[in-house]
C-alpha cells in the first residue's frame, strides 16, 4: 500500500510538516510517493524514512501560488489516499484535488490508524470525529499533530514536466514591517490581551519573544479594539496555533480564544483574577499582574539562556 | 447560463462590462452552532436539536458585507445561497436583512460529504447567473476551508482564498491576500471564487425596516434533483462525534514569586524551553 504525500517547501528546505505526513502513512503501513512542487527539496525527501520514490513535479505553473495551477499540475500524479498539510496552500490544493477526481476531502486529521480511521477535532475543539476511509480521498494533517519521520533512505527520484494555465497575477508585493515570526510558524507563543492595559505595554512581551524566540500574538479584544493587526490574533476568527508553548498573558480564555489555541503542546496562563477560564485550560497558571509577572519571567529566561 | 459565457470570455476583460453594467454576486453561506453555543453528545453523536442558538459562520459575514459593499458601488443583484437542513433559511432571512436580494436553500438530503455540498452550491451557481462568487475561508463547524476552492475547481475559475477586500480596478478584479513577506495584491482575468478571511470593514447589523421586509421575501428552495446533480455514495463513514479527551488538571501557582518556579518546570517537566 502506498500514499500520495505532497511535500511542502520552505524555499530549498522541506517543511516540517512533510516529515510528518511521511510518518502518519508509515504508521499505517503504507508507503509514501512524496510529490516534490517545482521539484524544491527532492533529494531531502528522498532521503526519509518510509519513501518510496519522489517525483520532481517541474514547470512555470508554480512560479506564483495559484491552487488552480499548483492543483492541475500535481494532480497528473497523485493517486488513492493523498495527504498533505493542513497549512492554508495545502488545504486549498486538497479541495482543488478532491473536487477534480470527485473523492472525499477530510480537512485537519489529528490521528490516523489503520482502517483507515481519522479522527478530527469539530467545532473548534468542542467535540472531536471519527471516520473511517474505505477508498480514495485527500487528507489534510495538522501540522504538529504527527510525530516526524526519521532521515536514512536513499528512495528514486523521477523528474516530471508539466504545464497548468495559471488563473491570477500578482500585481504588488507589499511587505509587512514588523520581521517577526509569524503565529502560525512559531514553536513558542506569548500572547497578550484586554489585561495588558494598553497597545504599549506589548514591548514587554517583545522582551521575552526575543530571549526564547517566540512569537509575538493577540486576543481579538486586543485586535478590534486597539488596533493591533489581524495576522497576530489567535482564536475563532484568527489563526489555529500549535505551539509547543503557548503563554497568555492577561487573557481571560473566551472560548474562541480558546479554539485557537487549546491544542497547543503546553499552555503557561498569567492572569491576576484566580477565576479566569484560561486556567481551566493551563498546564502551568500563575496568577499575578502581568507588571509583577513579566519582570520575573523575563529575568528568568534571561538566565536561563544565558 | 450566464456563468458559462463569461469564462469563455475571460481573456477579452470580462469585468469590464460591470462599469455600466450590474452584475450577480452569488455568496456562499454556512449556518453553524454559535461559537458560543455548547455542544452536546448523546449517544456519540452531536445532539443538534440541543444547540441553543444558530448563525452564519462568522467568515462567510465578512464575505457577505464585502458582497453588499460591492453591489453599492457597483450596483446589481446579491445571491444568497445556502446548501443545509430546513433551519439554515432562517439564515437567508437573516442575509435578506442585511441586503441579499434572492435566498436559495439546497437541500442538503443524499448529501454525504464535503464534495456533495460543493457540487450542489457549484450547480446553483450556474443556474442563478453568478458572475463572482464569495464565501467564507473556512466554516467554524469542521474549520474545514475546501469549500471555496472546491467550488472554483467545479466551476473552472480562479480562487484566491483567505482574502480581506476585494475591489475593481481598471476594469479587473483585484483582491488583497496574505504571502510570506506580508500580503500582495492578486488580480483575475476572469471569473472568481473568493474566500474571505476576517476583513477590516465593520459588519453591518440590521434595521427594523431590513428585517420587516425580509420577512416577506420568499426563499427559492430546490433540491439536487432540480439543479440536475447525481450525489451518489461517498467513501467515508461517520463512526462517532466523542467530546474532547480531558485534558490533566494543570499546576496552579499564587503569586510572581513562583515565576522562576514554573519557569524551571518548563524546561524540566515539559521540556519547552
Amino acid at each position: 500500500m502506498s500514499f500520495t504525500i505532497i511535500a511542502e517547501t520552505n524555499g530549498d528546505s522541506l517543511h516540517p510538516t512533510t516529515y510528518q505526513l511521511i510518518s502518519a502513512a508509515s504508521n499505517v503501513g503504507a508507503k509514501s510517493i512524496v510529490i516534490c512542487p517545482n521539484g524544491e527539496a527532492a533529494s531531502e525527501a528522498s532521503k526519509i524514512e518510509g519513501v518510496e520514490k519522489v517525483i520532481s513535479v517541474v514547470g512555470d505553473c508554480f512560479d506564483i501560488f495559484d491552487g488552480s495551477a499548483w492543483s492541475a499540475a500535481l494532480n497528473s500524479v497523485c493517486e488513492g489516499k493523498i495527504l498533505i498539510s493542513a497549512s492554508p496552500n495545502g488545504r486549498e490544493i486538497g479541495a482543488r484535488i478532491a473536487a477534480k477526481r470527485n473523492i472525499p476531502i477530510i480537512q485537519d486529521i489529528v490521528s490516523m490508524s489503520e482502517g483507515i480511521t481519522v479522527t478530527r477535532p469539530i467545532y473548534s475543539g468542542k467535540a472531536v470525529e471519527t471516520l473511517t476511509i474505505s477508498g480514495d480521498a485527500v487528507i489534510t494533517l495538522r501540522p504538529n499533530a504527527f510525530e516526524a519521520a526519521a532521515l536514512g533512505n536513499e528512495a528514486p527520484i523521477n523528474i516530471v514536466n508539466q504545464s497548468a494555465d495559471i488563473k491570477i497575477a500578482i500585481q504588488e508585493a507589499i511587505n509587512k514591517a514588523s520581521e517577526r515570526l509569524d503565529v502560525t510558524e512559531a514553536d513558542i507563543i506569548i500572547s497578550g490581551g484586554r489585561g495588558m492595559g494598553s497597545i504599549d505595554n506589548f514591548s514587554h512581551l517583545e522582551k521575552i519573544a526575543d530571549i526564547v524566540g517566540a512569537a509575538v500574538g493577540a486576543s481579538r479584544a486586543v485586535v478590534d479594539e486597539w488596533g493591533m493587526p489581524h495576522r497576530m490574533q489567535v482564536g475563532q476568527t484568527g489563526k489555529t496555533v500549535t505551539p509547543s508553548l503557548y503563554i497568555a498573558v492577561g487573557i481571560s480564555g473566551a472560548i474562541q480564544h480558546l479554539a485557537g489555541m487549546r491544542s497547543s503542546k503546553y499552555i503557561l496562563a498569567i492572569n491576576k483574577d484566580p477565576d479566569a477560564p484560561i486556567f481551566g485550560v493551563a498546564d502551568y497558571g500563575i496568577v499575578s499582574t502581568w507588571e509583577e509577572a513579566i519582570p520575573a519571567l523575563e529575568s528568568a529566561l534571561s538566565e536561563l539562556k544565558s | 447560463m450566464k456563468l458559462v459565457r463569461l469564462v469563455k470570455l475571460k481573456h477579452k476583460k470580462t469585468f469590464e462590462r460591470h462599469r455600466g453594467e450590474n452584475m450577480n454576486i452569488a455568496v456562499l453561506l454556512k449556518q453553524v452552532p454559535d461559537t458560543t453555543a455548547k455542544i452536546t453528545i448523546s449517544a456519540g453523536k452531536v445532539d443538534e436539536s440541543l444547540v441553543s442558538k444558530w448563525s452564519m459562520s462568522p467568515y462567510d459575514e465578512y464575505a457577505l458585507e464585502s458582497g453588499l459593499q460591492m453591489k453599492e458601488a457597483s450596483g446589481g443583484v446579491l445571491i444568497a445561497i445556502t446548501c443545509g437542513p430546513e433551519r439554515a433559511k432562517k439564515m437567508l432571512t437573516d442575509a435578506a436583512a442585511v441586503g441579499a436580494d434572492t435566498l436559495v436553500h439546497i437541500s442538503d438530503e443524499g448529501v454525504k460529504d464535503s464534495t456533495h455540498v460543493q457540487k450542489l452550491l457549484a450547480a446553483a451557481v450556474k443556474k442563478f447567473g453568478a458572475d463572482i462568487v464569495l464565501c467564507g475561508k473556512q466554516a467554524a463547524d469542521t474549520n474545514g476551508g475546501s469549500t471555496g476552492p472546491g467550488v472554483a475547481e467545479i466551476l473552472e475559475v480562479a480562487c484566491v482564498t483567505l482574502v480581506s477586500e476585494v475591489n475593481y480596478e481598471d476594469g479587473k478584479i483585484t483582491t488583497i491576500r496574505p504571502s510570506s513577506m506580508g500580503t500582495e495584491k492578486v488580480s483575475l482575468n476572469g471569473m472568481g471564487v473568493f474566500a474571505f478571511d476576517k476583513g477590516s470593514s465593520e459588519l453591518r447589523r440590521p434595521n427594523v425596516r431590513g428585517i420587516m421586509m425580509a420577512k416577506k421575501k420568499v426563499i427559492e428552495s430546490i433540491t439536487s434533483g432540480d439543479l440536475g446533480v447525481e450525489l451518489g455514495i461517498s467513501n467515508i463513514t461517520l463512526d462517532s462525534q466523542t467530546p474532547p479527551p480531558a485534558k490533566a488538571a494543570g499546576q496552579k501557582f499564587e503569586g510572581a514569586e513562583h515565576v522562576p518556579t514554573v519557569v524551571s518546570k518548563l524546561r524540566n517537566e515539559a521540556n519547552v524551553i
